[in-house]
C-alpha cells in the first residue's frame, strides 16, 4: 500500500473512530463507516491539511469511499 | 447551576459596557476568560479590575482589530494560546454603529458596520467551530440587537448586520447540532452604554416610554443571559434568539 493510502487510512480511523480492519478501499464513509455529512466534510478538510492539497467542493462530493480519497490525492500529488 | 469551571471563553468587545459585564459574569462562574477588543490598555484595566476580586490568573487579554479579516481569522487560535486550553465558549459581542438615514449613508458606513458586526463574527464562529465540532462540545453566543428584528430608522446598516447574525446563528446551529455544539443569539434592547449615551435625551425618554418594564437596560441585565446560554444546563437550547429588552419588543 502506498504512503498516501496509509495516511488516508490513518486519518479515517482517527476521525471516525472505527476499527482499522473496516477501512478497506471500497468502504463507503457514510454507508460502511457510519459517517454523517459533517464527518465527510471534516474528513476532506483533514485530507487537505495532511496532504497540503485543495479539494474543491465538486470534487469533495465525489469522494465517498476510502479509494476515492486515495485516488484523488494521488492524482493531485502526481500532477 | 450554571458553573463554568475549567472552561475557556473568548469575549470580543470586552472593553465595552456590555462586554465587560459579560466577562465579569463568566469569570464569576469559574470560566477562564480571554478579553478581546481594539484597545489593549482598556482591556488590561478591565481585566485588572475584575481580577482584583480574585482569580486574576483566569483572565487574559488578547487585542484584535476585527475590521481586519486576517486578525479576525487568527483570534481564536491566539486566544487558545493565551489561555493554554481549547475554546469552550465564544461570545461575539463586539460591534459598532455608523448611524445615519439611508439616503445619507455612505458605502463606507455600510461596509464597515457589516464587516465588523457580521463578517467578523462569522470568521470567529468558523474558526471556533472547527475545534468545537471535533471536541463534540462548545457554546457560541452571538450578541445581536432588538433592532435586528424590529428595524430602526437611521440604522439600516446595523439592523441588517444584526438580522444577518440571527440568520447566520440559526444556520450554524443546524450544522453543529449533531456534535452537541450550540449556537444562540442574544438580542439586547436599549442598554445604557457609551453606544446609547449619544442618543438625544428626548429620544431616550421616548424609548423608555415604550418599555413595559419602564427603564433602559443595564449591562448587568444582559450578562446573566450569556451565562445561561454558555452553561451545560442550556444544552438543549440552540438556534434560539433570546430577547432581553424590558418587554420593548415581544417577539
Amino acid at each position: 500500500m502506498s504512503e498516501i493510502a496509509d495516511k488516508v487510512k490513518k486519518i479515517v480511523v482517527e476521525h471516525l473512530g472505527v476499527d482499522e480492519s473496516k477501512v478497506t478501499p471500497d468502504a463507503s464513509f457514510i454507508d460502511d463507516l457510519g459517517a454523517d455529512s459533517l464527518d465527510t466534510v471534516e474528513l476532506v478538510m483533514a485530507f487537505e491539511e495532511a496532504f497540503s492539497v485543495e479539494i474543491p467542493e465538486d470534487a469533495a462530493e465525489k469522494i465517498t469511499t476510502v479509494k476515492d480519497a486515495i485516488d484523488y490525492i494521488e492524482k493531485q500529488k502526481a500532477a | 447551576m450554571f458553573r463554568l469551571d475549567g472552561k475557556v471563553a473568548l469575549v470580543t468587545g470586552a472593553s465595552g459596557g456590555i462586554g465587560r459585564e459579560i466577562v465579569r459574569a463568566l469569570h464569576a462562574q469559574g470560566a477562564t476568560v480571554v478579553l478581546s477588543g481594539t484597545r489593549q490598555a482598556v482591556l488590561e484595566e478591565v481585566a485588572a479590575s475584575i481580577g482584583a476580586e480574585g482569580g486574576a490568573d483566569r483572565l487574559h487579554v488578547c487585542p484584535a482589530d476585527l475590521s481586519d479579516a486576517t486578525a479576525a481569522d487568527a483570534l481564536v487560535a491566539a486566544a487558545e494560546e493565551k489561555a493554554g486550553a481549547p475554546l469552550a465558549i465564544l461570545v461575539n459581542n463586539a460591534g459598532l454603529t455608523r448611524d445615519t438615514l439611508a439616503i445619507r449613508m455612505k458605502d463606507e458606513d455600510w461596509s464597515r458596520v457589516l464587516d465588523v458586526d457580521l463578517a467578523a463574527p462569522f470568521r470567529l464562529c468558523r474558526a471556533a467551530l472547527k475545534g468545537m465540532l471535533r471536541r463534540r462540545a462548545g457554546r457560541i453566543i452571538n450578541i445581536a440587537s432588538v433592532v435586528g428584528v424590529t428595524g430602526n430608522a437611521g440604522q439600516a446598516n446595523y439592523a441588517a448586520a444584526k438580522a444577518g447574525m440571527i440568520g447566520m446563528g440559526k444556520s450554524l446551529a443546524q450544522e453543529a447540532g449533531s456534535r452537541g455544539v450550540t449556537v444562540n443569539t442574544l438580542a439586547p434592547g436599549f442598554i445604557q452604554t457609551a453606544m446609547t449615551d449619544v442618543l438625544p435625551e428626548a429620544q431616550k425618554e421616548k424609548l423608555v416610554s415604550a418599555i413595559p418594564l419602564g427603564r433602559m437596560g443595564q449591562p448587568g441585565d444582559i450578562a446573566p443571559a450569556v451565562v445561561y446560554l454558555a452553561s451545560d444546563e442550556a444544552g438543549w437550547v440552540t438556534g434560539a434568539t433570546l430577547h432581553v429588552n424590558g418587554g420593548m419588543a415581544m417577539v
